[in-house]
């Protein structure tokens, strides 16, 4: 069975790019653009990895990463998260978070691809 | 001269029946069983020394000489209890919250517990009173000549002289005994006030017993006295209506103003309640007092021979009917009258001396460390039987010296008008706040002036003191100085005169020298004090120092209040601080209540000076002290001054502060705005890396994927340049640095060439409705700028509107002074909490929808700011439109 990830990101060619990457390597892909719904999604699909965005509409990545780290299920869910914001303090919180991985965009391709089977070797 | 013998055995009982009287008052004060001591009954008898032996055998004189005149004499103080009840009440209550000792007392206490001020006022009453004592010497010895001859026309064979000694020096002892047993006017004098009382009730009933003896054993009945008073010519009104009024105007103020009766009216006073009763039983004691004088005076004149001295029918009108035992009723009457008025008098006199004269004096000579090494007690009392003594040898000098001369209400009056000088000081003290030292000192002193120069001095006679050529002329032939016509004012009786001109110059000197000088700080807080005694009672002027010792104070009150009294108020200041220690905290209202207590003892200015001498540690005098005040005052006008500062400086931390946060304010916008960048410029980068390290690593792509990735990387390549190229052209806008190319062109031709940009290679197209345009528009602007405006405003249509046949209506008005551009859509209206922020950079409504980096509708309006113009968002019924107006 294919491992899941779910991707969060409203940006569409990054999409693109992320998606043609990961299905390469074997993964199945699910998208969701909305910040709001993302939380809800999660639980739906119990993905094996979540790669976030930083901003998004509806609810920030930073607020989705503090809900799901405070519900005991998703403590072990590996969360990569990718921001375009560059800036130091986001990720100071999100690491404080509990955020398995920050990457700043633009993202080398090999480097994502390292970081995603780094975080899910087990 | 078996009757003298008689008369002095009669004498000397009275007087140890009056010491008994006495004893037993003060020993039943002491066993707290003295309550009846204080009833309004006796305090109102005691009042009753107002009438001396002046008025109880001058009155008859005065009548026989004078007519009714003598009844002002009783009118004066008789309205002063009646009408003035209200400042009497005053005047008690602030005795008794001051713990004033003396009439001195209460004006130095009032202004600024001055010490001049103390022993002017001490020295004018016994100046003042001095004849008034001779006065009661010289009736006491004339009533015992008459028994030795009872037609009282010689000297007879007795000596007077030795007879005045004799009656002086037991005046003495009494007062002696009974006036300086204790120091603290908590316990007043009992024993004194209840003898006087005793002797209040002798001389009533002992006039009253020659008067009906007189109207119905002499003249045969009411009726038959009538006649006799018709016929006689003291019963002919003979009403001068200045003289009356002066003397009533006189009568009262010296009530209020004589130390005597000061004494029993505000120190010895208890109860303020006792005041009601008073102000109206006063007036009916004095009214029996005056009921058979007339009578006595008509059958006077009518028995006995031509040459009596009719000061004198008291006594030997009951002598020559036979009636031995009235005429010592009556002789003790007037005994009662003259020892009464000596004791209290010369007790108020001693209390003054002893405390502004006598003890600053001793302070001064003793120093530093006199408050609690000497033995003050001792030397109080001491002081104060001296006084006494002095003060009656004054007296019986006065007396040897005047050799009896003059009528006893000659004699009477001028005492009155001397005392009635401290009235405009002690009116103004109690009612205006203004009053100051300086005005008291100086209305004082004008008054006494006067006082001595037209009634004083002239009183001994011409040639005595003042030579006829004065009298008559003036001094130097001055006639407007001639003492009893100043101011060239004649024909007025030289009592009205000196009345009128001392009074008016006195008070005149009093408002002139409070208006023109400044009140020291005590004064003005002893001020307060005095005029709204009610409204705060018992909070006299605080010391702030606490540097005095415990000890040392305990001892200082010890030598002052005596060791129980001292050692019962500490006690209770300990129990009230809420400790068991035996010795209270010096506290600043302990020291107060202490200087209280002191100064019921020893006078507010001699006890305020040694406190300081405690608290200061040092000799610091009461002038010292009123310099500490008014540095006070400066220190408190220094800290004003430093509020106001500290207040400037509280708004300029203001102003910082929201200086500082707008600042804040600003750097969050500009971190903001830097991380919108970041965002908008990282973002196709993302995307351009990705695609071309796919493209590069030769993963096995379709030929179609190849072009898509290549496209996507082209696609991101122009959104990243047009980024920059918006953010480059916001940036020249918003500083400013922009430079108008102004050019006149039609509207029309700006709006076509829009058009045809946005249309060219738009993926999505919209069809834009030009054909209400009024093609005859001008416009003088640039027109390239404007150009743009409407290029980002058609572009933003084409991505957003979301109808599925997308329409864009343009329509322009001109008025004369602008013109209106209206661009219309058919699509979705944006919600309503964004409409403020669409015109704010990077707010993309929505941002899925487009590439756009939120940046045109900021752009559109810094050109519009530019232009002159405005641009506006308005939601329309069914979609969106913007706005423009432009100035001609």
């Amino acid at each position: 069975m294919k491992k899941r990830v779910l991707l969060v990101e409203d940006e569409p060619n990054i999409i693109e790019a992320i998606t043609f990457l990961l299905s390469r390597e074997g993964w199945h892909v699910d998208i969701q653009t909305d910040g709001a719904t993302a939380v809800k999604r999660v639980r739906e699909l119990q993905p094996d990895l979540l790669m976030l965005d930083h901003m998004l509409p509806g609810k920030s990545g930073l607020d989705i990463l503090i809900e799901l780290r405070s519900d005991d299920q998703f403590l072990a869910l590996p969360i990569l998260m990718l921001t375009a914001r560059g800036q130091m303090r986001d990720r100071v919180e999100a690491e404080a978070a509990g955020v398995s991985r920050f990457m700043t965009k633009p993202f080398s391709n090999t480097e994502v691809l390292a970081a995603v089977r780094d975080l899910t070797r087990n | 001269m078996a009757s003298i013998n008689l008369l002095i055995a009669v004498c000397l009982t009275y007087v140890a029946f009056l010491f008994l009287v006495a004893f037993a008052a003060e020993r039943a004060a002491a066993r707290g069983r003295g309550n009846w001591l204080r009833s309004p009954l006796v305090y109102t008898l005691s009042l009753s020394i107002y009438c001396t032996a002046w008025t109880f055998y001058g009155a008859v004189g005065y009548a026989a000489r004078s007519g009714m005149e003598f009844i002002t004499i009783y009118l004066g103080p008789s309205l002063v209890m009646i009408g003035w009840w209200w400042f009497l009440r005053k005047l008690v209550r602030v005795g008794r919250t001051q713990r004033v000792t003396s009439v001195a007392d209460l004006i130095s206490s009032r202004y600024g517990k001055s010490n001049v001020l103390a022993i002017v006022v001490t020295i004018m009453a016994v100046l003042g009173v001095t004849p008034y004592i001779a006065l009661q010497l010289q009736s006491v010895t004339l009533s015992l000549s008459i028994f030795s001859d009872p037609t009282g026309t010689t000297d007879g064979g007795m000596n007077l002289v030795s007879a005045g000694f004799w009656v002086a020096l037991g005046l003495s002892l009494f007062t002696v005994l009974f006036g300086t047993r204790n120091l603290n006017a908590n316990e007043r004098h009992n024993g004194v006030v209840i003898a006087i009382a005793v002797e209040a009730v002798v001389k009533l009933v002992a006039l009253l017993a020659v008067g009906i003896f007189v109207v119905w054993g002499v003249a045969g009945g009411i009726s038959e006295m009538m006649v006799r008073i018709d016929n006689s010519d003291i019963g002919q009104w003979q009403v001068d209506s200045s003289r009356w009024t002066a003397l009533t105007v006189l009568s009262g103020a010296a009530f209020l103003c004589l130390p005597r009766m000061f004494q029993v009216l505000v120190v010895e006073n208890d109860d303020e309640r006792h005041l009601h009763i008073a102000s109206w039983a006063f007036p009916i004691y004095l009214m029996m007092m005056s009921l058979f004088v007339v009578p006595i005076a008509v059958v006077g004149l009518d028995l006995l021979p031509e040459n009596s001295n009719p000061d004198l029918f008291v006594l030997t009108v009951p002598l020559s009917q036979g009636q031995g035992g009235l005429a010592i009723l009556s002789f003790l009457g007037g005994f009662s009258s003259a020892t009464s008025m000596v004791i209290v008098a010369t007790l108020a006199l001693s209390t003054m001396v002893s405390n502004h004269v006598v003890m600053p004096i001793w302070l001064s000579f003793q120093g530093q460390g006199a408050t609690v090494s000497g033995d003050v007690r001792n030397v109080v009392i001491f002081a104060r039987r001296v006084s006494i003594l002095v003060i009656i040898a004054l007296g019986y000098l006065y007396y040897r010296v005047s050799g009896g001369s003059g009528a006893l209400a000659a004699i009477g009056l001028i005492s009155f008008i001397g005392v009635a000088q401290f009235l405009p000081a002690m009116i103004g003290g109690i009612f205006w706040r203004g009053a100051t030292r300086v005005g008291a000192l100086t209305g004082l002193l004008v008054g006494f002036a006067i006082w001595t120069y037209t009634s004083l001095l002239p009183s001994f006679g011409a040639d005595v003191v003042l030579s006829s050529p004065l009298l008559e002329q003036g001094p130097f032939g001055v006639e407007w100085l001639r003492p009893q016509a100043l101011f060239g004012i004649k024909g007025i009786d030289p009592t009205v005169h000196a009345v009128l001109w001392s009074l008016l110059l006195n008070t005149s000197g009093f408002i002139f020298g409070s208006l023109v000088s400044f009140p020291k700080p005590l004064e003005r807080l002893q001020g307060a004090q005095f005029v709204n005694v009610f409204a705060n009672s018992g909070h006299a002027h605080g010391w702030s120092g606490s540097a005095a010792q415990s000890e040392d104070l305990m001892v200082m009150a010890q030598r002052i209040l005596g060791g129980a009294e001292a050692q019962k108020l500490f006690r209770r200041e300990a129990q009230i601080q809420g400790h068991d220690r035996y010795l209270p905290e010096p506290t600043p209202d302990f020291l107060q209540r202490v200087e209280r207590e002191m100064s019921a003892s020893v006078g507010a200015a001699t006890a305020h000076a040694m406190i300081s001498q405690l608290v200061g540690g040092a000799s610091v005098s009461v002038q010292d002290l009123m310099a500490v005040a008014d540095e006070s005052a400066q220190m408190l006008e220094y800290s004003n001054q430093l509020e106001a500062k500290s207040s400037e400086l509280l708004d300029t931390a203001r102003q910082l502060r929201d200086v500082n946060a707008k600042l804040t304010q600003i750097s969050v916008q500009k971190d903001a705005f830097l991380s919108q960048i970041s965002h908008e410029l990282r973002t196709p980068m993302t995307s351009i890396r990705s695609f071309s390290e796919i493209l590069r690593d030769g993963h096995e792509l379709k030929a179609s994927e190849q072009t898509k990735y290549a496209s996507i990387i082209h696609v991101e390549a122009i959104r990243l340049t047009r980024l920059l190229d918006d953010l480059l052209d916001l940036s020249v806008l918003e500083n400013g640095q922009v430079s108008l190319n102004t050019e006149t062109g039609s509207l029309a031709d700006v709006i076509g060439h829009a058009v045809t940009t946005t249309q060219a290679g738009a993926i999505k197209q919209i069809k834009i409705d030009v054909s209400d345009l009024d093609t005859s528009i001008e416009l003088h602007t640039d027109l390239d700028r404007l150009a743009q405006v409407f290029i980002n405003l058609i572009s933003n249509a084409q991505k957003y509107c979301k109808s599925p046949e997308p329409r864009l209506f343009i329509r322009a008005t001109k008025t004369d002074n602008e013109v209106c551009i209206l661009l219309t859509d058919n699509g979705l209206p944006i919600p309503m909490e964004t409409h403020a922020l669409i015109f704010e950079k990077f707010s993309r409504i929505n941002d899925q929808d487009g590439s756009g980096a939120g940046l045109g509708l900021a752009i559109c309006r810094e050109i519009m700011i530019r232009l002159g113009g405005e641009i506006d968002y308005v939601p329309a019924a069914r979609g969106n439109r913007f706005v423009l107006r432009l100035p001609v």
